[in-house]
């Protein structure tokens, strides 16, 4: 058994917070070059605009984008750690409000109805998985909520299939068309049940961009729908161009024997990713 | 890439084309959705505006805090297809043209043709470069809005397309 305080995640959750607000990850600014190089005209002023964009942003410290998104943590926590200290929630939001602030990023969660903004970024979207083991892995995605709005959910029947699942992901990201931020990278859940199946969708962003699913089946439909969606010629920022999606990454896991649950959940470009293990 | 002052003169906007690319330098004005929800309430109301239409532009976009020695924080664009609730009427009364992100709505780009306006697209996702185009910020509206307050901004060489002309030409395909 291991005691950890949970002013040491807070303090994981600044760190992360503060560097991804201004950072893309390597696999996205990879994408992104390999992008612009494969396009001309007003596709490729815009993601010469993006590459630049980066630079200023880690030059200067600031936002990549000012969507400094919703704040979405992933955490998974070994099933022999005791927590002590303020409760983990508490934690968690401190230490998003303090990145916030400090980093200059903008607070951009509200009430639904009222509309009337929460002033610090919190509370934070907080997943706890348990895990075995003695360690707490986090990981911070920081979720703008121009692609978020583009994002669905489909329940499918067991008959469509294959071809339903890639059907739902390619016309998602038909749909999203220019208002997403394309080149956009599309995380995908696949099966689970209606909550479950957005969760998985949600944490297939997570994973290293361009990395494909280990289940050679999986990875078929990962290709299989990013050729189908870089065919709809939507391009950089809808200026028309051959990179429509930078990626498609599927999550996958068992449902019922009635249902073929389909979760497509829309990045922007600016795919922003930190972990830390602790 | 066309340098252009704003406001732009009838000449300019006769001279500019879907997928032109510009460099915009002038004053616009920070509007989102609950800022156009709060303009919209003072219209039906017969109230007068905090911005005179026939004078602005409005950019879609709610700015990052401004660091020490910077005017604005990081302010890229954001989607502009949920501004065309509110877009045509303003654009009948005057509304000289909007900066956003993305393709608009067929009512949208009418409005555009019979007003003989254009709307920019600004890169989304380019806060920090955009942010850095902005040399003044001032709150004008709706303090309490925060980020999504209206906040008046000149601009220099703030980089955009022309992304639905004044011929209802589209840099979008259909």
């Amino acid at each position: 058994m291991r005691t950890l305080d949970t002013s040491l995640i807070s303090q994981c959750v600044y760190r992360l917070a503060r560097k991804a607000g201004i950072t893309l990850t390597p696999a996205c600014h990879a994408l992104l070059e390999q992008a612009r190089d494969k396009e001309s005209g007003a596709a490729k002023f815009a993601l010469d605009t993006i590459l630049e964009n980066e630079q200023i942003a880690a030059r200067e410290q600031m936002p990549v984008c000012q969507d400094t998104g919703m704040a979405v943590i992933l955490m998974e926590l070994g099933q022999d750690v005791h927590l002590t200290g303020a409760p983990l929630s508490v934690a968690v939001d401190d230490g998003v409000r303090r990145a916030y602030a400090d980093g200059y990023f903008r607070k951009s969660i509200c009430d639904p109805l009222t509309r009337v903004n929460t002033g610090d970024n919190t509370p934070a979207h907080l997943h706890v998985e348990i895990v075995p083991g003695e360690q707490v892995y986090i990981t911070f995605l920081p979720k703008g909520f121009g692609s978020e709005n583009m994002s669905r959910l489909y329940m499918l029947t067991p008959a469509e299939g294959r071809a339903g699942i890639v059907n739902a992901i390619v016309e998602t990201a038909r749909l999203a068309g220019s208002r997403p931020c394309p080149p956009v990278y599309v995380g995908v859940g696949i099966g689970g049940a209606f909550d479950s199946c957005a969760f998985l969708a949600k944490k297939a962003l997570t994973r290293d961009a361009g990395t494909p699913n280990a289940r050679e089946d999986v990875a078929a439909i990962e290709r299989e729908a990013l050729e189908k969606i870089n065919a709809l010629s939507i391009g950089a920022q809808g200026f028309g161009g051959k990179v429509t999606a930078l990626g498609v990454a599927c999550e996958i896991a068992p449902t019922h024997i009635a249902g073929l649950p389909v979760a497509v959940n829309i990045q922007c470009h600016c795919i922003r990713c930190e972990k830390e293990t602790l | 890439m066309k340098k252009l002052t704003l406001p732009l003169s009838p000449e300019d906007i006769a001279h500019l084309h879907a997928g032109d690319g510009v460099l915009l330098t002038g004053v616009i004005y920070t509007a989102r959705d609950c800022a156009h929800r709060r303009l919209f309430e003072l219209l039906d109301a017969g109230k007068q505006l905090p911005i005179d239409l026939k004078s602005s532009y409005i950019y879609y976009a709610g700015p990052c805090p401004a660091p020490e020695g910077k005017a604005c924080g990081s302010c890229g664009p954001t989607t502009a297809a949920r501004m065309n609730t509110f877009a045509p009427r303003l654009l009948d009364l005057g509304l000289c043209g909007m900066i956003g992100k993305g393709e608009m709505s067929k009512a949208t780009r009418e409005a555009l043709v019979r007003n003989k306006k254009v709307y920019f697209a600004a890169i989304g996702g380019a806060g920090a470069l955009c942010g850095n185009a902005v040399k003044t910020c001032e709150l004008v509206a709706f303090p309490d809005l925060l980020s999504e307050a209206i906040y008046k901004m000149e601009v220099e060489d703030f980089p955009a397309v022309v992304a639905h002309d004044s011929f209802g030409a589209s840099v979008y395909a259909d």
